[in-house]
């Protein structure tokens, strides 16, 4: 039960993060799912809570929760970028597509059920749910800090599905993709700046000199 | 053995950030390529001992793609020598707007070049499919950096397109190992234990467990239509990283969809794989060949013609039969080939101070060993004989004929054909003809050796295929079997 509602948090949040316009508190939104996630991964494996899966739980937590929100928060205020996003896709029109995602993601987990827990297709609905929206952001948001946030919200998705479903598999798997997604990340902050200090704003929209 | 292959470039890639001596640290680049290649060769004669429980293997088809990294990275190691020296310490004029820009620490770009090397030889050597996704985005983090080589917009704008594309395919690649995880159930994540016990897979989840792991992966291969970070990644670096992305890169990318298609074979989901292969095979091919028609500027040109390439070799394993073979064969001539045409175009890229096609001509005189290079360079990669990319480009056309598609074989002919005439106009126009800006010069043996050496290995393949590359290709294709 207590699982249900965390995922209905995560969808939540994804409607929210469609309909908003401010940046940073976008990000603040983006930390409490990452926090959620988290807490996903203790309650899903609760009968067997081993020192790898509180590591990969809380290591996760405080990674999404804490240290990119810190790290976006200061790439955002080193620019002079106005604090909002600038949308090729505004408010209302993201919105109808997210509900649009949901219907797809719901029958496409109606259509994948799984084969050890034919329980959870609401798990593998939100976590395809995240990662079209994910997607959508990337795309449909010009400044180069919310496509970084759109590739946060996608990677919390595939999160959801493995952290929610694929038990057996080694728990050193998950700690790659944290250890890739913090350092993913990272990169992406690194190059931020640049971006920052070369264009004096963060837009990735400037970046379109190269084509052909 | 296969530790040491990973450890050394990864250890002194580190050192190489610390060192504060330049010459110093371009001695040390050659030599840990010298001794990646020596490592590499010995593996030839006797195969490394399994590491850390299977997860570790060189397998056949590890094997040829770590053969072709080591050999590339050995070229351009050469290469970047001259390169970093002529490149050291001054501001340097853009060569298409005209404004003055500096390069990134030397030290950076030697420690990410030696990580990135690193990187793909975990690659190759990975059995277990989480740690094979590890590996190839651990690729693209060290090669970032190295495209971002020249510090200014151009160049930037390409990195982030590089990292953000490149990052959400290796993303969805994940999800593809995830389902993979589903379908799997108990079975260990290894690939030859997947083979063997293919039989229990789920067959739902393993459909859609490869179309993810095809569409990330081929992100990062440059398959069209996910090859839009490719031509500019590939135009914005220095001429050693754009060699290096396409000879060694993209065929790590490979490798991953190559594992996952012996998974599927065994599986009993050859057919559907193999269709969606021929697809992106035939899409990427007409992609690469409506740009490289009328390009202007001639790194890009040889980008798409990696494209091109790419296509060719998801077409070859579509094709299954002897098109395994082919692709094989062919991964190994166009990384060759390419890693040459690239370096060349850097020769002509510091002699003309241009990248437009329309301003460089009389690449022939004005660079006497480069503008033989070129034009040899281009009648191999358009699969002209006596090269090696004829020899393999031909076996997959003889795959097709076989297997019955004659509708394959015509679009894959007529598109070698518009490619092939694309590219020997704008080529040729370059070498032929008399510059009358830029005289005659004598260029120095480290920015020609290298291509040369590569040069002369396309030939040879294309005339004597040695026997021991036989049977490794063979037992390569072997892998993706006809089961």
């Amino acid at each position: 039960m207590t699982l249900d509602i965390i995922l209905i948090l995560v969808v939540l949040i994804d409607l929210r993060l469609l309909g908003a316009s401010r940046i940073e508190a976008s990000i603040r939104i983006v930390a409490l799912q990452g926090i959620l996630l988290g807490l996903l991964t203790v309650l899903e494996h609760y009968g067997d809570l081993t020192v790898s899966v509180w590591l990969v739980a809380v290591g996760g937590a405080v990674l999404k929760g804490v240290v990119f929100p810190w790290l976006l928060v200061r790439a955002l205020r080193s620019s002079d970028a106005k604090r909002e996003f600038e949308p090729f896709v505004g408010p209302i029109a993201s919105l109808l597509a997210g509900v649009a995602a949901l219907g797809m993601s719901l029958w496409l987990a109606q259509r994948l059920p799984l084969p050890q827990a034919p329980h959870a297709s609401l798990l593998v609905a939100v976590a395809l749910f995240s990662i079209l929206v994910g997607l959508f952001l990337i795309i449909a948001r010009k400044k180069a800090i919310s496509q970084v946030l759109g590739f946060l919200v996608m990677e919390n998705g595939i999160y959801t599905f493995g952290a929610g479903l694929v038990r057996q598999s080694p728990l050193l798997v998950e700690f790659g993709v944290m250890l890739d997604v913090f350092v993913a990340v990272f990169v992406m902050g690194i190059a931020l700046f640049h971006i920052s200090r070369e264009f004096d704003h963060i837009n990735a929209h400037e970046l379109a000199t190269l084509k052909d | 053995m296969v530790l040491i292959l990973l450890l050394i470039p990864a250890v002194i890639g580190g050192i190489a950030f610390l060192l504060p001596n330049d010459p110093l640290r371009r001695a040390l680049l050659v030599a840990t390529a010298l001794t990646h290649a020596g490592l590499t060769a010995a593996c030839w004669v006797r195969s490394p001992a399994p590491m850390a429980g299977g997860w570790l293997v060189l397998d056949p088809a590890g094997l040829l793609f770590l053969s072709i990294t080591s050999t590339l990275f050995l070229a351009a190691a050469v290469y970047a020598v001259a390169y970093l020296r002529r490149e050291h310490d001054h501001v340097t004029r853009d060569a298409v707007e005209g404004f003055l820009f500096s390069n990134a620490p030397e030290a950076t770009f030697t420690g990410c070049l030696l990580l990135f090397l690193a990187a793909m030889t975990l690659v190759t050597l990975s059995q277990h499919v989480g740690l094979l996704w590890v590996a190839v985005e651990a690729t693209t983090l060290a090669s970032a950096p190295l495209i971002y080589f020249h510090r200014h917009h151009r160049s930037l704008e390409a990195t982030w397109k590089y990292l953000l594309i490149c990052s959400v395919g290796i993303a969805l690649a994940l999800l593809g190992n995830f389902f993979l995880a589903v379908a799997a159930g108990s079975t260990p994540l290894v690939f030859c234990e997947l083979v063997a016990r293919s039989g229990q897979l789920n067959v739902l989840w393993m459909k859609a467990a490869f179309l993810l792991v095809l569409v990330g992966y081929g992100t990062k291969m440059g398959l069209a239509p996910l090859h839009t970070w490719l031509p500019d990644a590939h135009s914005e670096s220095p001429p050693v990283i754009s060699a290096l992305l396409s000879g060694a890169l993209l065929n790590c990318a490979f490798l991953g969809i190559i594992r996952m298609q012996q998974v599927c074979a065994a599986a009993g989901l050859g057919d559907f794989s193999r269709s969606l292969l021929v697809g992106f095979g035939l899409i990427s091919m007409a992609v690469a060949a409506a740009f490289i028609v009328g390009q202007t500027d001639f790194k890009r040109l040889l980008a798409y013609s990696s494209v091109e390439h790419m296509g060719i070799l998801a077409l070859g394993i579509g094709l299954g039969g002897a098109g395994v073979f082919g692709a094989m064969l062919h991964a190994v001539n166009h990384s060759l080939t390419k890693a040459m045409l690239f370096l060349v175009a850097g020769n002509i890229l510091g002699a003309y101070g241009t990248k437009s096609t329309a301003d460089v001509q009389g690449a022939l005189r004005v660079l006497p060993v480069s503008g033989v290079l070129w034009v040899a360079g281009l009648l191999a990669i358009t699969g002209s004989p006596p090269f090696g990319p004829f020899l393999s480009e031909f076996t997959i056309l003889k795959a097709a004929l076989d297997a019955g598609r004659i509708g394959v074989a015509i679009t894959y002919l007529a598109l070698l054909a518009v490619i092939f005439i694309g590219m020997a106009t704008i080529m040729l126009r370059m070498a032929q003809g008399v510059s009358l800006r830029i005289a005659p010069q004598r260029e120095s043996w480290t920015a020609v050796v290298p291509p040369a050496a590569l040069a002369a290995a396309v030939l040879l393949l294309g005339i004597y295929l040695p026997g021991q590359l036989t049977h490794l290709l063979q037992q390569t294709a072997h892998l993706l079997g006809n089961h």
